[in-house]
């Protein structure tokens, strides 16, 4: 089963003829994600050769939609046209959008936020700045190693790349439902509830691990779900205790503002929400160790 | 980023929001010329980016220029609240003002939307009207496309009670407001107090203005507006190599790739501190995804010269980089800094995991480097460098 990715997926890759596009839908094809095309306006009718496997480049992701089927966009547009992209993607309905792009204007995630809105929601938003998601054994959107883990019992969401990696690692013998990382930008489309609740549903995973981080109060607000809503285990961790008020830590939302979006108040949150929470990934780790060995 | 109060000023000014006349100053003499130009009589105000200057004693009227000259003195050198004014704004007095209000758009991340705000109490004590009499601060979302139209406008002043006869002018700079907003891609543009005055005029007499840094795409003007003089010189240093640093006050250097993991590992090495003289981490320091020899060169420069950092600790995990890559970068980073003649002679401790560890391992191993340690696992380097910080202590 797995969420909101499965081998069924066909996936298009906007950005798909620039480097970064080029090397991860290489990677994406290697792990076995069935990509069915990519987009650029100035190249459609062309091809790209990713070691003997042709992929079609479309004039537009309707155009796409139309002859592949495609239903998962990746998009790594430069943060200058991401915009422009995603709402092209709004537009053409396509039922799951990834935004890798990192440096994106929030006035521009804003903007196209509220047109997913206006556009009745038939497209879910994940990221922007994100690495994506993946299923393992099954298909992998985005920028996930694909070989840190297989496929298992344990669901995933978090808003850094490198810890989602480090925890797949540390856990890496048990295996993942699937692995969603939701970006750290003070604006993004899927939260840490809208995965909690695909994991709550999703037959195949047994425990969930919830990675956060200093800003904003999507922690606390996924706290209040899980208490409300999420019946399976649930992991948690969160960076940030030393981080000093005011300065942003690397993730444009990653800011503690006065005495609001301290990693303690997160903690507090979802130990509250009967959260087991690790002091440290590792930590953290075994913590899900230890749930599920019963 | 922040902005002064003057630069909020001027940027107002550019968009048509009513202000007064000001200009900023780093010397006290040269409030006379522009106090005369005034008429005669100025308002002398601190430039700092923080609250509460005022009950600080940071903005005195005077009365001539004379006068202006010696309260710039004393507020130039100033220190509010840890902040030092070094530049003060001369400022149009105001005409007497009847009422003060309070309007501001700002970023909401809990409902993904820009949220706009207005108070009929505006002045010194918004912040303790919004808590105490929270139904005096009228809230209204914004969507992000339809933006602020006279009519969103007029919906704003009318959930804010504002009186009859200002509505329509206050309408009006809630829409020239909106306009800042958007053109410079701001988190936050804030009036208070909006002030109206004898005539029945509203003039925005102080305002606050954070900007998206990730727009600076386009915004060249940005680069302008920040307070070089404030930056730390080793994040000064760090944003000219384009790394993403920022100074901590503890004595263990810290390099690693990915916003999480650094934040992750700032928190490991603080505890790990706990037992070995309270050692924190020095800094905050992500060198991203493609770690080249060339930016752990540049990170590892800026964190060596760092005089607080006793020890470093490089946590890597290799997901898309290989950790032979990253190790690579160590060895020829720690020879690039030796061929520029700068002296290595703090412990680095070396953490590799993920894509390639072994191999990365191996080659740190090979090297042997008498200042480079390997510990397997991010807990247990942790502490092995706050061990050694402590020791050097």
């Amino acid at each position: 089963m797995a969420i909101f990715l499965t081998k069924e997926s066909k996936v298009i890759v906007q950005g798909m003829t620039g480097s970064e596009g080029q090397k991860h839908t290489k990677r994406m094809l290697a792990s076995g994600t069935n990509i069915v095309g990519g987009v650029n306006p100035r190249k459609a009718g062309t091809s790209v050769d990713f070691d003997g496997t042709e992929i079609p480049v479309f004039g537009t992701v309707a155009e796409a939609i139309e002859k592949t089927g495609a239903d998962v966009t990746v998009i790594f547009v430069p943060e200058k046209f991401t915009k422009d992209a995603v709402v092209e993607a709004i537009d053409a309905e396509i039922p799951l959008a990834v935004v890798i792009t990192e440096g994106i204007a929030v006035h521009d995630t804003a903007s196209f936020w509220a047109h997913a809105q206006a556009r009745g929601n038939k497209t879910r938003i994940i990221g922007p700045n994100c690495p994506g998601l993946i299923t393992p054994g099954q298909s992998n959107a985005g920028i996930i190693p694909a070989d840190i883990t297989k496929p298992g019992r344990i669901g995933l969401v978090s808003k850094s790349g490198t810890l989602t990696y480090q925890m797949m690692y540390e856990l890496r013998d048990i295996g993942f439902s699937s692995c969603v990382g939701i970006g750290g930008d003070p604006i993004i489309g899927t939260t840490h509830i809208d995965a909690l609740a695909a994991f709550q549903a999703d037959p195949d995973t047994d425990l969930i691990v919830m990675i956060g981080e200093i800003g904003g109060d999507a922690e606390e607000r996924a706290a209040d779900f899980i208490k409300a809503n999420v019946t399976k285990p649930v992991v948690g961790y969160v960076a940030g205790f030393t981080a000093p008020e005011g300065k942003t830590m690397g993730h444009a939302g990653a800011i503690v503002s006065g005495s609001s979006g301290t990693a303690q108040a997160k903690k507090e949150a979802l130990e509250a929400a009967g959260v087991k929470v690790g002091k440290t990934p590792t930590e953290t780790a075994k913590l899900a160790r230890e749930i599920l060995a019963g | 980023m922040d902005l002064f109060e003057y630069q909020a000023r001027d940027l107002f000014a550019k968009h048509g929001v009513p202000v007064l006349a000001g200009e900023v100053i780093d010397t006290p003499e040269a409030a006379r010329e522009i106090t005369e130009r005034l008429g005669g009589k100025s308002v002398v105000k601190a430039q700092v980016k923080v609250g509460g200057r005022g009950k600080a004693g940071g903005v005195k009227l005077a009365a001539t220029p004379d006068e202006a000259v010696a309260r710039a003195t004393d507020i130039l050198g100033m220190d509010i609240k840890g902040h030092t004014v070094h530049k003060v704004m001369i400022a149009e007095t105001a005409p007497e003002i009847v009422e003060e209000y309070y309007v501001s758009y700002l970023l909401d991340r809990t409902n993904r939307t820009f949220l706009a705000m207005a108070s009929v109490a505006g002045g010194m004590d918004i912040e303790e009207v919004a808590a105490t009499t929270p139904e005096k601060l009228a809230k209204i979302p914004v969507d992000a496309n339809e933006g602020v139209t006279k009519e969103k406008a007029q919906e704003i002043v009318a959930a804010a009670q504002f009186p009859a006869e200002v509505a329509d002018k206050v309408a009006d700079v809630l829409v020239i407001l909106w306009k800042t907003f958007i053109a410079e891609d701001a988190l936050l543009v804030e009036v208070n107090p909006l002030a109206k005055v004898a005539s029945g005029d509203v003039l925005a007499l102080d305002g606050k203005v954070s900007l998206d840094a990730n727009a600076e795409f386009r915004h060249p003007d940005f680069e302008e507006l920040e307070d070089k003089a404030a930056a730390n010189p080793l994040e000064a240093a760090a944003k000219a190599k384009n790394l993403n640093y920022v100074k901590l006050e503890g004595e263990v250097g810290i390099i690693g790739n990915g916003a999480g993991l650094v934040m992750s590992t700032l928190d490991v090495v603080a505890y790990a501190g706990e037992a070995h003289k309270g050692v924190k981490p020095a800094n905050f320091l992500d060198i991203g995804g493609g770690a080249s020899a060339e930016v752990m060169a540049n990170g590892l420069e800026i964190i060596l010269g760092d005089p607080d950092v006793k020890s470093v600790f490089v946590n890597v995990f290799g997901g898309i980089t290989a950790c032979d890559a990253v190790a690579n970068g160590i060895v020829q980073a720690l020879e690039l800094l030796k061929s520029k003649g700068e002296e290595v002679n703090k412990p680095l401790v070396v953490r590799l995991d993920g894509n390639n560890a072994e191999l990365g391992r191996k080659i740190l191993t090979d090297a042997n480097h008498p200042l480079v340690q390997q510990v397997d696992t991010m807990d247990g380097a942790a502490d092995k460098a706050a061990e050694l910080a402590a020791a050097a202590k």
